[in-house]
C-alpha cells in the first residue's frame, strides 16, 4: 500500500466496502466518517497508514445479522434520509456522538453532527432519528 | 484528491521523532492528528516528501497541574482538552475554546500541539494561548527550550520552532473555572471563524486574544490596555481593530472583520 493512501479510498477500493461515501473530499461533509477505535473520524482525511492496528467500523459493520443497529432502525423508522449520500457518514457520527452522550437533548443532536452535512432532508428528521435511537439504546441497555 | 507521494516513517518517542527530523532534514513534517497538515497535502499545497507520525507517542498526551500551571502534552487532542476534569477546574476557558474547534470527528484526532505548530491564525487555541500567556516547550538535537507564546507566532502558518523541533508541551497559567468569555463568528456550521475573540481574566489582568485579524494570532493590545487604565468594556471594545491588518476573503472585508473585532470583544468583555 502507498504511504499517501487514504482511509476512505483503502475501505473502498481495497476492501470493497463502499458504504462510506467521498463527498467533499475536503473534511467537511462527513460523508467518509467511520469510527477508529469507537470514535467518529472522517476518513478522507486520515491515512490508512495512521488507522494500522486500530478497529475500523464501518457502516457495514453497524448491523447485527439481520438486525440493524437502533441508529439504523430509527432512521428507517423516522424517515432519516432523502437520497441517501450522506446517511452512512451521518449514522456512524450518531453512533459515536451517542457513545459519548447517552441521552442528549434535541441541541447536543444538532450541535453533535455539525460535521455532517445534509444537502435533502433540513436535518429535522434526522434528528428526530437520533433522538429517538438514544431513547430505544438507553431502554435496551436497562 | 490524493496527496503527492511520501515516505512514511512512525516514530515512538519524542527522542525519535527528533532523531528522524535530524535524518531527513527540511523536506520532513512531523504528522499528529494530521487535521491541518493532511487537507494541505491534499490540496497539494504542502507536499513534504518524508511525513514522520507521532501521532501514536502517548507519552505526550497528559493534562496535569505542575505548581502555578497546567502542562498539556502536545498530542493531547482536542476532544481530550474540551472534557478534561483538571482543565474544568484550573482553566475552563481552555476547555471551552477546545470545544468549538471544528466538529466531533475533528475533535477525535487534532490535537492541541498540531493545532499550535500550524500556526494558523485562523485557528481558536493558538490565539487563546496567547492571550493566556502560555509558554511551549521545544525539543530540538541539543535539548529542550521554552518559547513565550508572545514569542512563538512569527508569521501567516510560521512559527518559532526550528525545522529539527518537535514541540513536547504547552504551559497554561491557571486561570480557574470561569471568569472568560469566547466570541466565535461564521456563518456555517464547523467553519473557522470569521473573527473570534477570547477574553479572559488573569494574573496579570484582562486578556484579550483575537482570531483571525492578521497573518498572525494577536493580542488586542489597546483593549487590555484601555481595560487596565479603567476604562468600560465599550470604550475599550472600540480600540479592537487598531493596528490590525485582516485579510478579505469571500466572507469578509477588511473593514467588516475590523467592526465584528470592535463588536465580539464588547461582547466579550460584557460577558466576562
Amino acid at each position: 500500500m502507498e504511504p499517501r493512501t487514504l482511509l476512505v479510498h483503502y475501505l473502498r477500493e481495497t476492501c470493497g466496502l463502499t458504504g462510506t461515501k467521498v463527498g467533499c473530499d475536503t473534511s467537511s461533509c462527513g460523508a467518509c466518517t467511520v469510527l477508529v477505535d469507537g470514535e467518529s473520524v472522517k476518513s478522507c482525511t486520515m491515512l490508512a497508514a495512521q488507522a494500522d492496528g486500530a478497529t475500523i467500523t464501518t457502516i457495514e459493520g453497524l448491523a447485527d445479522g439481520d438486525t440493524m443497529h437502533p441508529v439504523q432502525q430509527a432512521f428507517h423508522e423516522h424517515h432519516g434520509l432523502q437520497c441517501g449520500y450522506c446517511t452512512a457518514g451521518m449514522v456512524m457520527a450518531a453512533v459515536s456522538l451517542l457513545e459519548e452522550i447517552p441521552d442528549p437533548s434535541e441541541r447536543d443532536v444538532r450541535v453533535g453532527i455539525e460535521g455532517n452535512l445534509c444537502r435533502c432532508t433540513g436535518y429535522h428528521n434526522i434528528v428526530e432519528s437520533v433522538l429517538a435511537a438514544a431513547e430505544q439504546m438507553r431502554t435496551q441497555a436497562r | 484528491m490524493i496527496p503527492a507521494a511520501f515516505d512514511y516513517v512512525r516514530a515512538e518517542s519524542a527522542e525519535g521523532a527528533v532523531a528522524q527530523l535530524a535524518e531527513h532534514g527540511d523536506d520532513a513534517k512531523l504528522l499528529a492528528g494530521g487535521m491541518s497538515l493532511l487537507p494541505l497535502m491534499k490540496l497539494r499545497l504542502a507536499t513534504p516528501t518524508v511525513l514522520i507520525d507521532v501521532g501514536r507517542v502517548r507519552e505526550l498526551s497528559y493534562i496535569r497541574t505542575d505548581g502555578d500551571h497546567v502542562a498539556i502534552g502536545a498530542l493531547t487532542r482536542h476532544r481530550d482538552v474540551e472534557t478534561n476534569d483538571v482543565l474544568a477546574r484550573e482553566c475552563g476557558v481552555l476547555r471551552a475554546v477546545a470545544a468549538q474547534v471544528g466538529d466531533n470527528q475533528v475533535r477525535h484526532r487534532g490535537t492541541i500541539g498540531g493545532s499550535i505548530a500550524h500556526g494558523d491564525p485562523a485557528s481558536d487555541l493558538p490565539a487563546a494561548l496567547l492571550a493566556l500567556d502560555a509558554t511551549f516547550v521545544a525539543q530540538g538535537p541539543g535539548g529542550t527550550r521554552e518559547i513565550a507564546a508572545s514569542a512563538f507566532f512569527e508569521g501567516f502558518l510560521e512559527t518559532a520552532l526550528a525545522p529539527d523541533e518537535l514541540l513536547l508541551e504547552i504551559r497554561v497559567p491557571k486561570s480557574g473555572p470561569n471568569g472568560f468569555a469566547f466570541e466565535k463568528f461564521n456563518r456555517r456550521a464547523q467553519d473557522f471563524a470569521t473573527v473570534g475573540v477570547v477574553a479572559a481574566k488573569t494574573a496579570g489582568g484582562t486578556h484579550v486574544g483575537l482570531i483571525n485579524m492578521g497573518s498572525t494570532p494577536l493580542r488586542a493590545a489597546g483593549v487590555e490596555r484601555a481595560l487596565a487604565d479603567g476604562a468600560g468594556a465599550a470604550d475599550a471594545a472600540a480600540l479592537a481593530a487598531d493596528g490590525t491588518e485582516p485579510s478579505a476573503d469571500l466572507n469578509a472585508s477588511v473593514e467588516y472583520r475590523q467592526h465584528l473585532a470592535r463588536v465580539l470583544v464588547r461582547r466579550a468583555l460584557e460577558a466576562l
